[in-house]
């Protein structure tokens, strides 16, 4: 009973560490690197840098055959009973609306959520200045998507 | 401004993805960090331990990177009051749309999700006009 949640917490942990150690050699940890893809501007003076574009075509490329080849029916992880997969499918307000948001948070300074935490082995206190506000708004989200589900469409047309 | 490195960006590529396919076939998750990040802000009993350790291995595997290479660049060209702007914003906007790069990007995409599609189209082009706009914009 003990010992198979000990391993997936192990098995976490070691996929952490993979996945943090890929994105340093990638550079994905460098605010500048992320910044340098998306200044599309910079293409005609030469000083665009599309490796990004390689890390996320790289990382893809693996996942689209993992995703093909893993869970498949009558499958199931080696460590836990069930896959664990998104069940949403619907392209909704809240999907568009918080993707809009967090692009913006991305384009300000070139952090997104995985590379800031992995960041944090770089042992740069604005790094972690950081991921306290991502925390914070993390946690804001909760409250900020109810609020806007109550102005919206279906919140609106109920009588006050 | 970086130089294009595209031997590391591959590699770096194929061990993230490496990590998303391995987290699958062991523990059958996704690897979204922003929804494991979230798991740890509305917590359920039983499901918070693999989250944290997850977590603390991307710091220790960015970490074991800086042993290898200690010239492993980090510049943040930006203050605080706009570090603390994108911190909040990536965070709000992440969760509010269901997943961030890794989620979206890394997984959704190798789901072939359509959530996922429209996501990251979505933030690639939200990010690309506010880096255009600080920039050139107003930075220019």
């Amino acid at each position: 009973m003990t010992t198979t949640p000990m391993r997936r917490i192990i098995a976490a942990l070691a996929c952490g560490i993979l996945f943090g150690f890929g994105l340093a050699v990638a550079q994905m940890t460098n605010p500048a690197k992320v910044l340098a893809f998306f200044d599309v501007a910079a293409i005609p003076t030469g000083g665009w840098d599309p490796s990004l574009a390689l890390v996320l075509g790289g990382a893809v490329a693996v996942t689209l055959i993992a995703f093909r080849l893993i869970p498949a029916p009558g499958r199931r992880p080696l460590l836990d009973a069930d896959f664990h997969l998104p069940t949403k499918t619907a392209i909704d307000a809240p999907l568009v609306f918080g993707s809009a948001v967090y692009g913006v948070g991305w384009g300000l300074v070139g952090f997104c959520v995985g590379p800031s935490i992995a960041a944090l082995g770089f042992g740069d206190s604005r790094v972690l200045v950081f991921v306290a506000a991502m925390t914070v708004g993390a946690w804001a989200a909760g409250p900020v998507g109810r609020l806007l589900a109550q102005s919206g469409p279906a919140g609106s047309t109920g009588k006050a | 401004m970086t130089d294009f490195t595209p031997v590391s960006a591959l590699v770096g590529g194929l061990i993230i993805g490496g990590a998303a396919s391995l987290l699958l076939l062991l523990n059958g998750r996704v690897a979204g960090i922003s929804g494991i990040l979230g798991g740890l802000l509305s917590p359920v009993r039983g499901d918070t331990a693999w989250r944290v350790t997850f977590l603390a291995g991307l710091v220790i595997g960015a970490f074991l990177w800086t042993q290898i290479d200690p010239a492993a660049p980090l510049a943040i060209d930006v203050g605080l009051p706009l570090l603390v702007a994108g911190g909040l914003l990536t965070g709000l906007g992440a969760r509010l749309g269901g997943g961030c790069a890794s989620g979206h990007g890394v997984c959704g995409l190798g789901r072939l999700s359509k959530r996922s599609i429209v996501a990251v189209a979505t933030f690639m082009l939200t990010c690309g006009i506010t880096v255009w706009v600080m920039r050139h914009a107003i930075g220019g």
